[in-house]
């Protein structure tokens, strides 16, 4: 393993940010540390940098203990939110900074820049200051940065949380090529998802202090271990004290399926290709659900406001029980 | 390009750019023009004489001197302080921030008794021990570069402080986690970006002390041509009836601030230049970013 965090705890004055964390972080991975805002991904990114200390417990790096390091002693790549760049100086400049400070030779460091430039695909603007590039070339310029001292880990807080909405997809798909070009053990934070589940090998879910569950996009989308992360991984409706995907439960027009349960659709919204039902149990307590099938699906079975239908999920389908642990 | 934005002008806007423009010739522009005209009303005579005094040259050169170390001090001084105000938190920051504007609140000729009161010779608080090493305060030079240090502290640190704000930490974040030791991280990120407010805070604090006069009037002693500095020379030669002389000494003195004015605008304006010419060089930015979709 080429992180092992072991039993963190950080408060901030009355605020418990971290509470007994233990995560392993394998090597040569991207990792995703996933959670909503305030749940301490960022707190424990930050530990494992150096740039906060923990309260108690301990960071171990490639198998050396990095708890009393301080930031420039753990060899970590460190790529902010909003960039860090260096105002002042020219994009290749920023670049060569972590190797001017390890006083590598001019040579040296000329031909490592173009070489990160160029794999950042900005060698064109090494001369510019970070006030003329964009958002997403800034934070690549960042990455470059991060890279030029062949850092133990690179740990990227929320990378692209600051860039809208399609280069945020555009540069998420950039760094996963990235990474398998460079196999830099790599963790990043994010409140995003999609973005993890998309570009992550091993995901840590993280609320309110705990980690809420650790595995690959798949085991969290197909087992989720609690409500909360079923509910975080994506939408979810309630069916029979249970949480399902909406996708996972099935409509019939006709009734004879064993288990299913009648209901009456009352709206639906179409959203692209994918239409959003609101069904209503025809039971005493007349519970909502939402049920999403495609378009085509919707078509093909004549599925409108008002009529009667019978649900039953999926087989296989991923559940939880409501409000309780597994 | 950001365009200005093209405001009506209506009688109000007229009348108000009358008043403040009346406001600065009454105030600011007339005196300091009748100052320069005084001096050359019997040609370059005057100003010349001031140079064959010896007494009067000592006066600017003890001046100069006492501005300059002081300023040096507070350059120095200023930029720890500021980055202790803003980096750090401890017991007591709000009671040093506001110690820190004593100076511009309390009169200076209090400054120069107070002075008195802790470093004379004779009867001072810590001065008879000085006066044992062999060090004179009060009555000699360290005394006015005191005084002249304690009037003009806060000009560095009040310029200094809202832009040490305002970059925040994560460049300086950044470059540690990049290797850079704390010593590394001010001189190549933090000094670089506070570099204006800091010329600036310079510039205020050399005029301010070249023009200090209460302070130094107490604790100066004022001795001529050995503790008198340019401002009591100007109050001399004023109480002597000798106006010409008085007007002489005090347009060298408003020339050295108006220089130094110009000075630092020629050089903002020359660093702004150069940032013009560097994100012009080539086609505009927009146009020659790819995409953000090519990169891939």
């Amino acid at each position: 393993m080429s992180i092992e965090v072991k039993n963190i705890n950080k408060r901030f004055g009355n605020f418990v940010a971290l509470e007994n964390v233990n995560v392993s972080i394998p090597t040569g991975q991207l990792t995703a540390l996933l959670g909503p805002s305030g749940g301490g991904k960022t707190t424990l990114l930050r530990i494992i940098a150096g740039l906060d200390t923990a309260d108690e417990g301990s960071v171990e790096i490639e198998g050396v203990d990095a708890t009393k390091l301080p930031v420039q002693k753990r060899n970590v790549g460190f790529v902010f939110q909003h960039y860090a760049a260096f105002k002042h100086m020219s994009v290749a400049k920023n670049v060569a900074f972590g190797l001017e400070i390890r006083k590598q030779p001019k040579e040296e460091i000329r031909r490592r820049v173009d070489e990160l430039l160029e794999l950042v695909h900005l060698s064109q603007f090494a001369n510019r200051l970070p006030a003329q590039l964009s958002g997403g070339q800034r934070q690549r310029m960042a990455l470059a940065r991060a890279l030029a001292v062949e850092p133990t880990v690179l740990l990227l807080d929320e990378p692209f949380g600051a860039l809208d909405a399609k280069v945020r997809k555009e540069l998420r798909e950039w760094l996963r090529r990235l990474h398998d070009e460079v196999h830099v053990t790599t963790v990043f934070v994010t409140h995003d998802q999609e973005e993890a589940l998309e570009v992550s090998d091993e995901i840590v879910v993280i609320n309110e202090g705990r980690v809420e569950q650790v595995g690959s996009p798949d085991a969290l989308y197909d087992e989720p271990a609690n409500d909360f992360v079923m509910s975080f991984l994506g939408p979810t409706t309630v069916l029979d004290g249970k949480l399902y995907r909406p996708h996972d439960i099935e409509v019939f027009t006709h009734p004879g399926i064993e288990g299913s349960l009648p209901a009456r659709i009352v709206r639906e919204l179409r959203v692209g290709f994918e239409v959003r039902l609101t069904v209503e149990l025809l039971d005493a307590a007349h519970e909502e659900i939402v049920v999403t099938v495609t378009r085509a699906h919707q078509r093909s079975m004549g599925l409108r406001e008002g009529i009667d239908v019978w649900l039953s999920p999926t087989h296989a389908a991923a559940a939880v029980p409501v409000g309780g642990l597994n | 390009m950001a365009s200005r934005r093209q405001v009506r002008k209506g009688p109000f806007t007229y009348l108000l750019r009358l008043a403040v423009v009346t406001y600065l010739v009454l105030l600011v522009a007339w005196p300091v023009v009748l100052v320069v005209t005084h001096t050359f009303e019997g040609g370059t005579a005057t100003l010349t004489g001031i140079f064959s005094d010896p007494d009067l040259v000592a006066a600017l050169e003890l001046s100069a001197y006492a501005a300059v170390i002081a300023t040096a001090i507070n350059t120095l001084f200023g930029v720890v302080v500021s980055l202790l105000l803003v980096r750090y938190e401890f017991p007591g920051k709000r009671i040093m921030s506001a110690l820190i504007d004593l100076p511009l609140s309390v009169s200076p000729i209090v400054v120069g008794l107070a002075l008195v009161l802790v470093y004379a010779g004779r009867d001072g608080w810590f001065g008879p021990t000085l006066e044992g090493w062999g060090f004179q305060i009060i009555f000699a030079t360290p005394g006015i570069i005191l005084a002249t240090a304690f009037v003009s502290l806060p000009l560095v640190i009040r310029e200094v402080v809202p832009v040490l704000q305002e970059i925040g930490t994560e460049q300086e974040q950044a470059a540690s986690s990049l290797g850079a030791s704390g010593w590394q991280t001010f001189w190549r990120i933090t000094l670089p970006s506070i570099k204006w407010a800091v010329v600036y805070g310079v510039v205020l604090t050399l005029a301010r002390s070249l023009g200090e006069f209460g302070a130094v009037k107490i604790v100066s002693g004022n001795f001529s041509g050995e503790t008198r500095t340019t401002t009591l020379a100007v109050e001399e030669k004023y109480l002597n009836f000798d106006q010409q002389g008085a007007y002489a000494l005090s347009f060298l003195l408003a020339s050295v601030s108006v220089l130094s004015i110009i000075i630092v605008f020629g050089l903002r304006a020359r660093g702004a230049r150069v940032n013009e010419t560097r994100s012009h060089s080539g086609a505009p930015v927009a146009e020659l970013a790819p995409s953000e979709g090519r990169t891939s």
